[in-house]
């Protein structure tokens, strides 16, 4: 086999932490063939950035590698020399990572790093670098490159910026690219932009790539050959075809079925309604001068409307900045907004402060990050009890305590757990806890503000369910708000999708997907379900 | 629920800090002295610490006894000094002295030369100018220091941490004008101030503290309002307000948690600058009224007296000790809470 560019045989990796010795990759055998896209495939944790960063040795020192060999172009990387691996790295192998913002410079112009890269592998004058470089702006096609040259990372968006990033790692035309989830940090539209990018500069320069990934959607779209990978293991390696129609591996078979599928429980349209929004405004004064004059504002919520019947999801969709996020805080009055909120016969925005806190017990909310929105000093059960003491002032501590467990058990914790601390427990329990927290007030209706998205899609797919079953169990009308339309075609009844702020389409979930009638919402379920059948 | 939380995570800490030898060493000195000298009244005083008298106990220390008590002649409180009253007492029972028979403002007349006279077998350092003994002197006078920056420290924490607190937690324009202002309070000059308030009245040592923490309450304001500043835009507290959290109830539980280990950092740095300030005010004459024990006022007494080195020696070793304790157990406490070193 002349063909493999990279072979990796029975690697195994440990982090030395003081005295203990974790073994996070175990016997991990790989072969890259030139010009093919490998894309290993795993759950976070499952070791898959750890074992394609140790082909550049880019692991930090507590890294040993007990047992194997990575083989590029007949030289061991583990053992090779400090001087050569520097040559391996950026021209050999190129790498592009989860982060743009972070993995450029923001000190440094976007054209002096992109020549640095050259000038570190090759001896060219500065007039060459700079055509060069620019050349690589304009082939990652980025728009009006010559002015991009002397721009700072900030000034460019997430797409922009990760393809500077891929111009960096490609720039001194390397056998392979490692490229570690290099898309999902962005919007759905601009995933897909990048991904074809990367197919097409593969199709012209005939390079391997290493694409690691969680998202299978992802790798349908662009893999040659599949690794999976659990727990430092590789449980299987196929082409895409076999590994989706017949995966050989139970966890395989379990990643695919954990795609969110299916439609939510059908709701009554004859439910009353619960929530109206009319001409709801979220406008942040722009301030100048001494004196703090407004002289413009930025509009992140801009007059929309729509209601929500008892018992119905509705799934706010857009992009990061469409301003869904601050329509549900919106909603919640945790911002400052203009217009009408109806929960049931209140008026939100004609009450004070001390009568809407009397009302947060109808209305919760489940964020995003699952970490950050427990508080690392408390222990579970006081998380879970924390609305209790307010809202039921009256319960005795047993009472109390009583409460937690149930709503423990109801959300599929331990209860027996209760007197631990956030830390202890995974991304899925620390949203099963956020969740109980919300529960326990026994609201009517519930934010969900991306409550999924940081999680792994096993887990995610089990979040869901929970959620789902919540509904049915206490009739609860959620607000899904989600970048994910999967997760919101198996969840909403109806949908609102937004742009830069204002709502571009509105209507049940059914007509949204069969029948989308503005340009970006189908942009948007083109690049969510390209490649199924819907 | 609670208590399991601080045990498990302050436990921690406390090793740590005991790990630090230096530090804990530190404390326990510290702490050893300040005990000690809390009871300077049984170490250091001029009256007896029980007298027995004719079958009868009598203790000096919290009631006044006349002279005709002891079978004298005269109605006015016993002179435990004169030998007269000694020999009266010693007839009919005993007595039992203190360790150091002098109180901070009995003055010995019994001496062999002028005030200020050098250390002897009764006064062990010597005397002040005014033939006051100066060990009787220094234990008074550091019970008062640390008390009076005990004080000072936790009065201006409390307030600063307030003001920390809300400026952070509410900012906008709260934080604005609160900055603004504590720029330009800051900028006062506070040792002028002094200077005409003590021509006003005659500070004693609740004017001073009044005074001192007027100017001085700002140093934690910083540090609590940047922890503030970065806590509340955490998920968790904007949940907790999504609870129904009163403001209140989320800046005590949610935000100041995480501001305390920055200020509990700070505490012993601020108690030795609160002491420099007393001390600093007793040495120019604007601080503790006349004939109060402090520390100052010995060094300014040494500075008048070249001619008797005890006088400053004393003062600067004492001060030097004290401070260097609260410097080592600074540094203990910031290696212990440091939280790098937590996870």
């Amino acid at each position: 086999m002349n063909n493999t560019i990279l072979t990796i045989e029975n690697l195994s990796i440990s982090f030395k932490m003081g005295d203990r010795i974790t073994r996070v990759v175990e016997n991990v055998n790989l072969v890259l063939n030139k010009g093919e896209t490998l894309a290993l495939v795993g759950e976070s944790g499952s070791g898959k950035t750890v074992t394609a960063m140790s082909v550049l040795r880019l692991l930090p020192e507590s890294a040993v590698y007990p047992t194997g060999t990575i083989t590029l172009d007949q030289e061991d990387c583990l053992t090779t020399s400090e001087q050569e691996i520097r040559n391996i790295r950026g021209n050999k192998v190129g790498v592009i990572f989860q982060q743009p913002m972070t993995s450029l410079n923001p000190l440094h112009r976007i054209g002096k790093q992109l020549k640095e890269s050259i000038f570190l592998h090759q001896h060219v004058s500065h007039s060459e670098a700079d055509k060069r470089a620019l050349y690589w702006l304009k082939r990652v096609g980025l728009k009006d490159p010559s002015s991009k040259l002397s721009s700072f990372p900030h000034q460019l968006s997430g797409g922009e910026r990760q393809r500077v990033m891929i111009a960096m790692a490609l720039i001194n035309e390397p056998d392979i690219l490692i490229a570690d989830e290099p898309t999902t940090a962005l919007d759905v539209t601009v995933q897909a932009q990048i991904l074809d990018l990367i197919r097409d500069l593969q199709e012209e320069m005939g390079m391997a790539i290493l694409f690691i990934t969680h998202d299978l959607t992802i790798v349908r779209r662009i893999a040659d050959r599949v690794a999976v990978m659990k727990d430092g293991q590789i449980v299987e390696t196929d082409v895409p075809e076999i590994i989706f129609n017949s995966p050989a591996h139970a966890y395989t078979r379990h990643l695919i079925n954990s795609e969110p599928k299916g439609w939510p429980d059908p709701a009554d349209e004859q439910d009353e309604t619960l929530i109206v929004v009319e001409n709801l405004k979220v406008w942040f004064p722009i301030q100048k001068g001494i004196l703090r004059k407004t002289v413009d504002h930025v509009k992140a919520v801009d007059d929309i409307s729509f209601t929500i019947k008892k018992g119905h999801t509705l799934g706010i969709v857009g992009e990061s900045g469409s301003g869904k996020s601050t329509t549900g805080f919106a909603i919640l009055k945790l911002n400052n907004c203009q217009g009408k909120i109806l929960l049931g016969e209140h008026s939100l925005n004609d009450m004070d402060k001390d009568q809407i806190r009397q009302l947060r017990k109808r209305m919760q909310i489940i964020f995003q990050d699952p970490f950050g929105s427990l508080n690392p000093r408390m222990s579970v059960s006081r998380i879970i009890g924390e609305g209790l003491a307010i809202h039921h002032p009256g319960l005795t501590p047993d009472q109390e305590e009583k409460e937690i467990i149930i709503v423990m058990e109801k959300v599929g914790l331990d209860p027996d757990t209760r007197q631990r601390y956030p830390n202890e427990f995974s991304g899925g329990q620390h949203q099963r806890i956020a969740i109980a927290r919300a529960l326990i007030l026994k609201p009517e209706f519930m934010v969900l503000d991306e409550p999924t998205s940081s999680l792994d899609r096993s887990v995610q797919f089990q979040v869901l369910e929970l959620l789902k079953k919540l509904q049915k169990e206490f009739h609860l009308t959620y607000i899904f708000i989600s970048h994910d339309l999967k997760v919101v075609k198996s969840l909403c009844h109806d949908i609102v999708v937004m742009k830069d702020g204002v709502i571009v389409e509105t209507g049940d979930s059914d007509k949204i997907f069969s029948h989308p009638e503005h340009d970006y919402t189908r942009q948007l379920i083109a690049t969510a379900f390209q490649g199924l059948p819907l | 629920m609670i208590k399991i939380n601080i045990t498990k995570i302050n436990q921690e800490r406390w090793n740590r800090f005991r790990a630090n030898k230096r530090g804990y060493i530190s404390l326990y000195l510290f702490s050893f002295l300040f005990v000690i000298t809390l009871f300077s009244e049984l170490i250091a005083n001029d009256r007896p610490l029980l007298i027995y008298y004719d079958a009868q106990f009598y203790c000096p220390l919290v009631k006044e006894y006349a002279e005709t008590q002891f079978g004298g002649e005269f109605e006015a409180p016993a002179d435990y000094k004169d030998p007269y009253v000694i020999d009266l007492i010693n007839k009919k029972g005993w007595m039992i002295n203190p360790i150091i028979p002098f109180s901070y403002n009995t003055i010995n007349y019994d001496l062999d030369g002028p005030a200020p006279s050098p250390p002897s077998r009764t006064n062990w350092l010597g005397t002040d100018d005014r033939g006051r003994d100066i060990v009787a002197r220094l234990f008074y006078g550091f019970r008062i220091s640390v008390l009076f920056g005990l004080t000072l420290t936790i009065c201006s924490s409390a307030i600063g941490i307030i003001a920390g607190a809300v400026q952070g937690y509410y900012g906008g324009s709260i934080d604005i004008f609160g900055q603004r202002f504590i720029e330009i309070w800051s900028s006062l000059p506070t040792l002028f101030l002094l200077i005409i308030l003590s021509s006003v009245v005659q500070p004693n040592f609740w004017w001073l503290l009044g005074i001192t923490l007027m100017f001085g309450w700002m140093s934690l304001v910083g540090v609590v309002r940047a922890e503030f500043l970065r806590g509340r835009n955490f998920e968790y507290v904007t949940a907790a307000r999504a609870l129904g959290l009163s403001d209140a109830k989320i800046i005590f539980r949610h935000v100041l948690p995480n501001a305390m280990v920055a200020s509990i950092t700070f505490m012993p740095f601020i108690l030795g600058g609160s002491i420099t300030t007393l001390t600093s005010l007793d040495f120019l004459g604007f601080g503790l009224p006349v004939g109060s024990p402090s520390l100052g006022e010995l060094l300014a007494q040494g500075k008048a007296n070249m001619q008797a080195p005890w006088l400053g020696l004393s003062a600067f070793v004492v001060l030097s000790l004290m401070f260097s304790l609260l410097v080592f157990i600074g540094e203990g406490v910031r290696d212990a809470f440091d939280p790098r070193k937590v996870y």
